[in-house]
């Protein structure tokens, strides 16, 4: 007990940002800068169906009429859209059939991560779908899941195998028209991941996805789209870490999530990419439109985030109940250190009678930084007997740092129950003390009473994610005291 | 921070409202102090620096104010002779509140006598443009000074052309015996866009308790746009308490701004019983230590009324004490909105701030919007906030019931208690036991008038 316990403390003061090295893989790039002929050529590279580049033209041209949206509560640096490389995918060959045949170095890049891609994966009931900047190097566990007819692989392939699903369902939850980098994203995403449950399954194992951002200068357009169909479930995971540099990363995701009847879908996110160094240079900006529709009736969408990374986090995770008695979930913890900026929270929308949603959002500043929980409830005119409950609670450390909370609740119906609640604090010199007597140290102590403010959230984790995660707050929040 | 886009959305709009109150307006510029003169060019610049807020304007957002101005309602620049004697219209006569009245008729001050009433210990009370000859360095010195900051076109429009209005002056050390009760009235035989400016200057360790009344008789459309500033030198103490009353053809914005000074206690209370369209702006600091605040709001609206609170407490200095109670019951179409933010600025530690939006919707049709907001930049507070939205307890109406009481009457019993936590609040008992009875009648359902007042509201 006390060698692990003296193994995380050295983890924690060792480093600063644990993940933070390069790996140097032969890149296939594209030039610099966006306009027709770069979504063109990213469609042809891709072997895209007429259907996609006409998808991707339309985004692009809507795009070219939209303005950076101001109201986040960040403050954003001009971005040059122009000096981006928008496509980048390892020169790896093709259809790899064994671990063997992947770039050594990426195998390397792997191992240092700590994800073991290697066939221990499948004891621990894991399957990886790995993906390296812009294109899937290896996806495992597909033959498997095929037995059950599960459909889980790169968005690239589906948009080849599966036009109808992808024509159907694409855009359908994220359209491109909203918002700014719904619309960059549409017109140029590069990959993602694509999966698809049928009807009555329950998918045996949990389905996890490493991003990871690689080659300098260029940005990550992940499209994610996770279909269950009636009466399915499964479970998603997704985790980021993303070598330090200098130069500041544009990440602009979508994930779309549709849950037809009695079907559910956990998702799960550990965010840890560059938050930039102590004195707020570099890092990740993350600008994701993450929306679920419970279509059917009785669907459930939940959302967990761990947000420990990135310089700017811009991300709101929403969830549409349009099905009757359908439900939603997030659960939420964000962290913000030195000159880290985060808006981040959830919009639910009540749409179906009887819908349910809840929201448990933890937010910690420290350093310098700002931390914002922004929040729609929306209850619309038939949405009979409604009922969400919130609570957002803010944990300031330090004197520097800013601790916000924007919900927003628009109720049209009488039946339906709103409730918001949310509390700031600090971590009370009392609690400190009583740690300290115990030979505690000050900085283990906070870290301590951190993780049990988060356990709420981090409880909603799969097993493996929520000991990483811990681990990663007591990082995140390395240097913030004393 | 704050990413509120300052751009003038509204150009077109803006310009043609500042033209029609240029061409109908020039009367009323002499004998203004320079002061004034200053404001008034700062407010027209500002004015059209922010314009008239648009539909996408954030803090405006679920009141369309552009839509209010689109209509082109004529500004009234100078009083209109009167052909009627206020007692005719209007006789406000709460048996036992004891108070000093003043009326304000459309934006402009009511007084037979020119001068301002001057009363022992050297409390003022009167009329702006009066204060302004009487008084000219205290004026000068306050006028402006916290309204000038404002991003709001609509306080710069007021600057820019507001030139009467209420004046309250209580010097240091001066207790206010009695309530002071002002009473804004918009009564005319045309639409008219009303602008009036109020100035309450409190002094070190005084105390005043202040009653305002708005209420809007002419039965035409009616815009009133008006400013309250409120400076509260060390020690003082205020009990505000604003009264809305009004007709369905009447939309009235309000800006009230209140700077306390150290050790200052504010009870500020507002309640809005009926009306058209109401926007009321409260901007609060606590600009010195051991401030303490209570805002408390209260809202019963029905048909098609609308009503929209927007509250701002900003902690400046540590060690402060601030609370937001709002509460509303909304019936028929009726739509109402809370948005509360409470700011703690970097180093305002030791605060404590808190906030609490509860709302009650008798209709499907109905409909609220609230927006209850921290933003902290200091870490030890103790700030919280909440806020709900639902419908009548049905346990406690099963309660009720199964000990043999009409649903309709448990149904009322509950409201009258939702309701009542706020105008406890009212600390003037008279005027508190008068509010709980209008407040009754509001929610029978009864248009919830004064015995004695001749006032129509319909």
């Amino acid at each position: 007990m006390e060698k692990d316990q003296d193994k995380i403390i050295s983890e924690v003061t060792g480093s600063e940002y644990k993940y933070g090295f390069t790996s140097d893989i032969e890149m296939d790039t594209l030039p610099k800068g966006l306009n027709e002929n770069i979504i063109h050529e990213i469609s042809r590279r891709k072997n895209e169906p007429e259907f996609m580049l006409e998808f991707r033209l339309k985004a692009y041209r809507h795009w070219l009429k939209m303005e950076m949206p101001e109201w986040a509560h960040l403050k954003i640096p001009e971005i040059d859209y122009q000096d981006i490389i928008y496509y980048a995918v390892p020169k790896a060959k093709p259809n790899l059939e064994s671990m063997d045949e992947v770039d050594p170095e990426i195998r390397e890049t792997f191992t240092k991560l700590g994800i073991p891609l290697e066939e221990q994966k499948r004891l621990s009931g894991v399957a990886v779908d790995a993906v390296m900047d812009s294109a899937s190097v290896k996806t495992t566990f597909q033959e498997s899941l095929a037995e059950l007819g599960i459909i889980f692989c790169s968005m690239s392939e589906a948009i080849v195998k599966y036009p109808d699903l992808i024509k159907k369902y694409l855009g359908s939850v994220v359209p491109y028209t909203d918002n700014f980098f719904a619309a960059l994203n549409s017109a140029v995403f590069s990959d993602g991941s694509f999966v698809y449950i049928p009807k009555g399954v329950r998918c045996p194992m949990e389905l996890s996805t490493y991003f990871r951002i690689n080659a300098a200068n260029t940005g990550q357009f992940e499209r994610t789209l996770i279909i269950a169909d009636d009466d399915s479930y499964v479970s998603y995971l997704e985790g980021c870490t993303a070598p330090m540099r200098d130069k500041n990363q544009l990440h602009a995701a979508i994930v779309e999530i549709i849950t037809h009847e009695n079907a559910g879908v956990k998702y799960s996110t550990v965010q840890n990419w560059y938050p930039g160094d102590k004195d707020g240079k570099g890092g990740i900006y993350n600008f994701v439109t993450k929306r679920g529709l419970c279509k059917g009736n009785h669907s459930k969408i939940s959302w967990t985030q761990v947000e420990t990374g990135s310089a700017i986090t811009w991300k709101y995770p929403s969830t549409i109940l349009k099905g009757d008695y359908s439900k939603g979930e997030f659960y939420s913890v964000a962290v913000t250190n030195n000159y880290q900026q985060a808006d981040t929270g959830t919009k639910m929308m009540h749409i179906g009678r009887n819908t349910r949603s809840l929201i448990v959002s933890k937010g910690i500043s420290a350093g310098r930084s700002n931390n914002s929980y922004r929040g729609l409830v929306k209850v619309t005119k038939g949405a009979e007997n409604a009922r969400n409950y919130s609570q957002c609670d803010s944990l300031l450390i330090g004197g520097q740092c800013g601790a916000h909370t924007f919900p927003y609740i628009e109720v049209d119906n009488k039946t339906a129950v709103v409730e918001h609640e949310a509390t700031t604090s600090k971590i009370g010199e009392d609690q400190i003390f009583y740690c300290n007597q115990r030979g505690i140290s000050t900085e283990d102590a906070v870290g301590m009473i951190v993780n049990g403010y988060a356990k709420e959230v981090l409880n909603q984790l799969p097993m493996e994610f929520a000991v990483e995660a811990q681990k990663l707050l007591q990082i995140s929040l390395e240097g913030s005291v004393g | 921070m704050g990413k509120e886009v300052l751009r003038n959305k509204t150009p077109e709009l803006t310009r043609m409202v500042l033209d029609r109150f240029e061409k109908t307006g020039t009367s009323v510029k002499t004998g203004l102090l320079p002061a004034v003169k200053i404001m008034q060019q700062k407010g027209r610049e500002a004015f059209l620096t922010y314009g008239i807020p648009g539909y996408k304007n954030e803090k405006y957002r679920f009141t369309p104010v552009q839509k209010y101005f689109e209509k082109n309602i004529p500004p009234l620049m100078v009083p209109r002779n009167r052909n009627f004697k206020l007692d005719d219209i209007f006789r406000c006569d709460i048996p036992t509140l004891n108070t000093f009245m003043h009326v304000v008729l459309n934006g402009f001050y009511f007084e037979e006598t020119s001068s301002l009433g001057k009363m022992e210990d050297g409390i003022r009370i009167g009329g702006l443009r009066q204060a302004m000859k009487e008084m000219p360095g205290l004026v000068s010195k306050y006028l402006n000074l916290a309204a000038g900051e404002s991003t709001d076109g609509l306080v710069a429009l007021n600057a820019a052309f507001a030139t009467d209005g209420f004046f309250i002056y209580v010097p240091d050390n001066v207790v206010m015996e009695k309530p002071v009760q002002v009473v804004n009235i918009v009564n005319d035989n045309q639409s008219d866009l009303v602008q009036y400016r109020n100035l309450i200057v409190l002094g070190k360790n005084s105390e005043a308790r202040i009653v305002v009344c708005d209420h809007t008789l002419s039965e035409y459309e009616s815009l009133s746009n008006s400013v309250t500033e409120v400076f509260m030198d060390r020690e003082a103490r205020l009990d505000m308490t604003r009264l809305q009353n009004e007709n369905n053809n009447a939309t009235n914005i309000t800006h009230t701004f209140i700077r306390q000074e150290a050790r200052t206690l504010l009870n500020n209370n507002h309640i809005s019983l009926h009306g058209g369209h109401i926007r009321n702006n409260l901007d609060i600091v606590l600009v010195g230590s051991h401030a303490k605040s209570h805002a408390n709001g209260l809202f019963l609206m029905d048909h098609d009324q609308h009503v929209d609170n927007h509250v701002f407490v900003s902690h400046a200095a540590p060690e402060c004490f601030s609370n937001q109670l709002y509460k509303g019951v909304l019936n028929n179409n009726a739509t109402g909105v809370f948005s509360g933010k409470i700011l703690v600025e970097k180093g305002a530690q030791k605060t404590e701030a808190y906030q609490v939006n509860k709302n009650i919707l008798l209709t499907d049709t109905a409909k609220m919007n609230s927006k209850p907001q921290l933003e902290i930049y200091a870490d030890d507070v103790k700030c919280t906030h909440g806020a709900t939205v639902g419908q009548l307890d049905e346990e406690a109406m099963f309660y009720l019931r199964s000990r043999g009481i009409r649903e309709n009457d448990a149904r009322l019993m509950l409201m009258y208690a939702f309701a009542h936590d706020v105008v406890r609040k009212i600390r003037i008992e008279v005027l508190q036991d008068r509010i709980t009875e209008l407040v009754e009648k509001r929610l029978k359902g009864d248009i919830p008038k004064c015995h004695t007042c001749l006032v129509n509201y319909s």
